[in-house]
């Protein structure tokens, strides 16, 4: 069973716990272990990962541990993997060869 | 809930009974170091520092050094003097005398050189060590306990498993009337707004603020850019995706209690509950600034596994990590990795970990202490003259 860990209430991410492909069922869990809801993967995530809890909008705030980490910077839907390629920093710009996803 | 200690003459608890020699003054270490052999059992705290220094870097290095000797950890200190320093025997002695300790002195050069030292030192060691062993525990509660924080090669599970219980563990210390201290003020860089939202006062916010600035004045005015080192490539790779993140799960070992202060590096807390201290997060001085600070033991929340320990305060090595807490076995005191498969939640297992802490405080001992495994070395703000 995947399970993705997410740390606060108003999260809008969750992290995966171990890796997950296309199509799996991800269950989320709360830091006390109450699992909350299921989703699908959109496409494979790795462990450490995050997964998109709902859509959220090109501009919106990406929120984690309770607060801001960052802002979408497109459409964003529902079991989608959110790194570099969606978000990005409202503090620092990371540089252009770090946003392809390393294998 | 009940833990045993040695009462310092003070007030002040430590939770081991050590022997320090502290040289004032690196070239005094090679003196040390030949007293510290003829005893094995003392502490030999080595260093850099004690002169051609000027300013805040000395004074920063004057009120470290102190701090060490302060620990209360330590029952007693022979100090080294060279005769030539800027950083005493003498003041050093003082500063450690306020807490009413054993500390005697030595000045190589008017014992006349390093043969000539040798008999008086090693005669200072074996009084002090025949008077510490005579020292008793008792028993006492949590509120002399400081306890350092630090993380150290971070990698994806150190945001959600290790640094997360750790500060659950954190927050019941605070619960019980003790202190936290924890630092490394690049791994804040991103997250001290939400810091600042908790501070008890204006004058609390403004300070981490200001150092957090300084840092990265100092980063900039070295030439470098921080885009592209924090989060660094492996952290993207493992799912890091900004500074923001990375720091707010950095933050997360300190646990959710309100900032109490923001200390100078080495500095001494006033007062109980949680604070911040300055300082780089490079392992070897983190952690000599937190045992500086009178911390008498440091969790040390890993990703990869450091086996690194620091030499007057054991360190608990946590792990969220399996394969780290597997073939690092050696050196890993604390196995969260049970939070990634499901069996066990945060709150259990900063639970565990602060079981761990309470008895480490009575006397177990730890993977890295066992292995005397540490180095002292203060941070040093400027380059020496």
């Amino acid at each position: 069973m995947k399970r993705a860990i997410m740390i606060d209430p108003e999260d809008t991410v969750a992290t995966l716990l171990s890796d997950a492909e296309t199509g799996e069922p991800v269950y989320i869990v709360t830091a006390d272990g109450k699992e909350t809801k299921a989703l699908k993967a959109r496409e494979p995530i790795s462990m450490g990962h995050k997964v998109a809890l709902m859509s959220l909008k090109k501009g919106e705030k990406v929120m984690k541990y309770g607060a801001v980490i960052g802002q979408a910077i497109r459409h964003i839907r529902e079991g989608d993997h959110v790194h570099v390629h969606n978000m990005k920093s409202l503090r620092l710009i990371i540089p252009l060869n770090a946003s392809r996803i390393p294998k | 809930m009940e833990i045993t200690g040695y009462v310092r003459p003070d007030g002040s608890v430590g939770y081991r009974n050590h022997i320090a020699v502290l040289p004032s003054v690196s070239c005094a270490n090679d003196v040390a170091l030949r007293i510290g052999h003829t005893y094995p059992n003392v502490l030999v705290l080595a260093h850099r520092q004690g002169c051609g220094q000027l300013g805040d870097d000395k004074d920063q290095a004057a009120r470290t050094l102190a701090g060490l000797g302060k620990n209360p950890n330590i029952a007693g200190s022979l100090i080294i003097g060279m005769g030539c320093e800027s950083i005493t025997a003498e003041y050093l002695a003082d500063e450690i005398s306020r807490t009413k300790k054993m500390v005697e002195t030595l000045v190589v050069l008017d014992e006349g050189g390093l043969p000539a030292a040798l008999p008086r030192g090693t005669k200072a060691l074996d009084l002090m060590l025949r008077e510490a062993s005579q020292m008793k525990r008792v028993r006492c509660d949590a509120e002399r306990l400081i306890l350092g924080i630090k993380c150290g090669l971070t990698d994806t599970t150190s945001g959600i498993a290790s640094n997360p219980a750790t500060g659950i563990a954190a927050d019941m210390l605070v619960a019980s009337g003790g202190t936290v201290i924890f630092g490394e003020t690049p791994e804040i860089i991103g997250a001290e707004h939400i810091l600042a939202k908790r501070a008890t006062s204006r004058e609390v916010e403004e300070k981490l603020y200001r150092l957090v600035n300084q840092c990265e004045e100092r980063v900039r005015a070295s030439g470098m850019d921080i885009r592209g080192a924090n989060p660094a490539p492996g952290n993207i790779a493992g799912g890091i995706t900004t500074i923001e993140e990375k720091s707010l799960g950095a933050i997360k070992k300190g646990g959710g209690t309100r900032l109490q202060g923001v200390l100078n590096y080495g500095e001494i807390p006033k007062g109980r509950g949680l604070f911040f201290m300055d300082g780089p997060g490079r392992t070897p001085e983190a952690l000599t600034g937190l045992s500086a600070t009178g911390a008498q033991i440091i969790i040390f929340s890993t990703g990869g596994g450091s086996p690194a320990g620091t030499l007057i305060s054991p360190v608990i090595k946590v792990t969220g990590n399996p394969h780290t807490a597997q073939r690092l076995s050696g050196h890993i005191d604390v196995d969260v990795s049970s939070i990634l498969r499901g069996e066990e939640t945060l709150e259990t297992a900063g639970e565990r970990i602060f079981q761990e802490l309470l008895n480490v405080a009575s006397g177990k001992v730890t993977k890295a202490e066992a292995l005397g495994y540490g180095t002292i070395s203060v941070w040093n703000i400027a380059p020496p003259m």
